[in-house]
């Protein structure tokens, strides 16, 4: 079985990883099903770009702007801290990509 | 076979009126000094619990909070323990609750004697009180028209909006249309969703009170520039708050909200309700919001809420006092690994397994067993984990605040 995926919305850009997912085809479920191509490895509960997305453009999920693009993203590319920030939040974009860490108080642990 | 829609079972009646689905002593302590007696007094008792609150200066909503903690349905009487220095008067605090028609005593662990001198005290008093709530407090039949349930979340995942907080959102609907009450917080967990929020406003007067919590949350968020979003949520996959929000919102239903209640006030009425908890900026400039999940919890329970619901992604071990907590995940991963500590699997919604409605059922189902004294995964475990600290709200209006 191919891995899975979860769009929520039919004008979202993002779909959510239902599993673990190496490059390859892998299928959309919800609003709009259909196969699409991972570009490189994505984890569950990550998203991917379901279409290409210019920077500064908005990342829609749920419908609902969740932040914009600090970056191109094409479709099939995990869309995470590294491609998409916050409107808000100014520390989105200094997080450790993997853990989530922070980075900009590193120089505190001493 | 019965249905837990129309089902009624048997609770306990308070003197306000208002029906518990459980029967405590709780044990209050005005400051860090008189924990360890407190907890030594509670030791060993089952339907005995613990709160307190640690700092020497006393706060008024620490005290407002504590109130209605020990004015809940759950608690039939109470015992309060100072140590004798402190600002807040544990002789005040069993007064007030005494005037609720609930069993009240105190004592200052310096006049007692001792360590030792006040365990024994505190452990004679808090079996006095419970053979009295035990012998006289009358059972009467309970309905979901009865219950407040109160719902956060914490430790979110991408599961969390898809499945998690749905599933309670389904549960949500069922017990509103029931005649219930249901309660969720988290405003700094809304952060985007302005309009969303304001579409759900039951009558202007609610809409006018949303959005004041939500401009305050945003406000606050710029302010001490803290949005509620952690590392555990970006490696679980989401990747900004405006993202969180839409998931923590689901938690939410579709019912329209009736309006907004503040830390220590009851819902004004049946339906769904939203609990600000953030700060006034009076002093302090603003001080914090909830530093914690437990605090979140403590929040929702001095609603009234005999039962709470925490929905958490990655997984998490913390119960609570005075109201049983059941906690929930949307992935299936941390229900295996945690599942001696977490009570609903939401993920099978996400295997295809259940439909939404069908999985808010089940928790409807799970929750009515927890209510006719079914322990919760948690409280079975002894999790009572509380967390009281400063913060300042301006003081509700007397008709809206205590129910003395």
């Amino acid at each position: 079985m191919k891995p899975r995926a979860f769009q929520i919305q039919p004008q979202d850009s993002v779909a959510t990883l239902l599993d673990d997912a190496a490059e390859g085809a892998i299928d959309i479920l919800g609003a709009k099903p259909q196969e699409i191509r991972l570009l490189e490895k994505i984890e569950r509960g990550h998203k991917v770009a379901l279409r290409d997305i210019a920077a500064s453009e908005a990342v829609i999920k749920f419908g609902v702007r969740i932040g914009h693009a600090t970056q191109p993203i094409q479709r099939g590319n995990w869309v995470h801290l590294h491609n998409l920030a916050s409107d808000l939040d100014e520390r989105s974009g200094s997080l450790d990509l993997h853990s989530g860490a922070p980075t900009d108080t590193a120089s505190a642990y001493v | 076979m019965s249905d837990p829609l129309t089902d009624s079972w048997s609770g306990y009646l308070r003197p306000d009126g208002r029906k518990g689905v459980r029967n405590l002593v709780l044990v209050l302590y005005t400051v860090e000094c008189a924990r360890h007696v407190a907890h030594a007094i509670a030791a060993g008792e089952e339907d005995v619990h613990v709160i307190g609150f640690p700092g020497c200066y006393d706060n008024a909503y620490a005290i407002r909070l504590m109130l209605a903690l020990a004015r809940h349905p759950n608690v039939g009487a109470v015992l309060a323990v100072g140590l004798g220095c402190e600002y807040t008067q544990p002789e005040k605090l069993a007064e007030t609750v005494g005037a609720s028609g609930r069993s009240a005593e105190w004592f200052f662990i310096q006049q007692a004697g001792g360590t030792k001198s006040s365990v024994a005290k505190g452990k004679e008093s808090v079996l006095r009180l419970r053979d009295r709530i035990r012998r006289e407090t009358p059972r009467v039949p309970m309905t979901l028209a009865d219950l407040t349930v109160g719902c956060e979340c914490g430790g979110s995942d991408g599961t969390s909006g898809l499945a998690g907080n749905p599933v309670v959102g389904a549960f949500f609907d069922l017990l509103v249309d029931a005649g219930g009450r249901a309660v969720f917080e988290e405003t700094v967990e809304m952060i985007g969703l302005r309009d969303a929020l304001l579409s759900r406003a039951a009558s202007s007067e609610a809409r006018q009170q949303l959005a004041g919590a939500y401009d305050k949350a945003e406000r606050y968020c710029r302010a001490v520039r803290q949005w509620s979003v952690s590392p555990g949520n970006f490696a679980g996959g989401l990747t900004t708050i405006e993202e969180k929000s839409l998931g923590a919102f689901a938690k939410g239903g579709t019912r329209p909200i009736q309006g907004v209640i503040r830390v220590a006030e009851a819902p004004r009425g049946p339906g769904l309700w939203i609990m600000d908890s953030v700060p006034d900026d009076h002093f302090m400039q603003f001080g914090y919001t909830n530093p914690n999940d437990t605090e979140g919890l403590m929040d929702l329970i001095s609603s009234g809420a005999q039962i709470v619901l925490f929905v958490t992604g990655r997984g998490s071990v913390i119960g609570s006092p005075v109201a049983p907590l059941l906690k929930i995940t949307g992935n299936r991963a941390t229900y295996r690994a945690l599942a001696e500590d977490m009570d609903f699997d939401a993920g099978r919604v996400l295997e295809g397994e259940l439909t939404l409605p069908q999985a808010g059922r089940e928790l409807l189902e799970l929750i009515v067993r927890t209510a006719r004294g079914e322990p919760s995964k948690p409280e079975g475990l002894g999790h009572r984990e509380y967390f009281i600290m400063y913060k300042h709200q301006n003081t509700p209006g007397l008709e809206a605040g205590c129910r003395a």
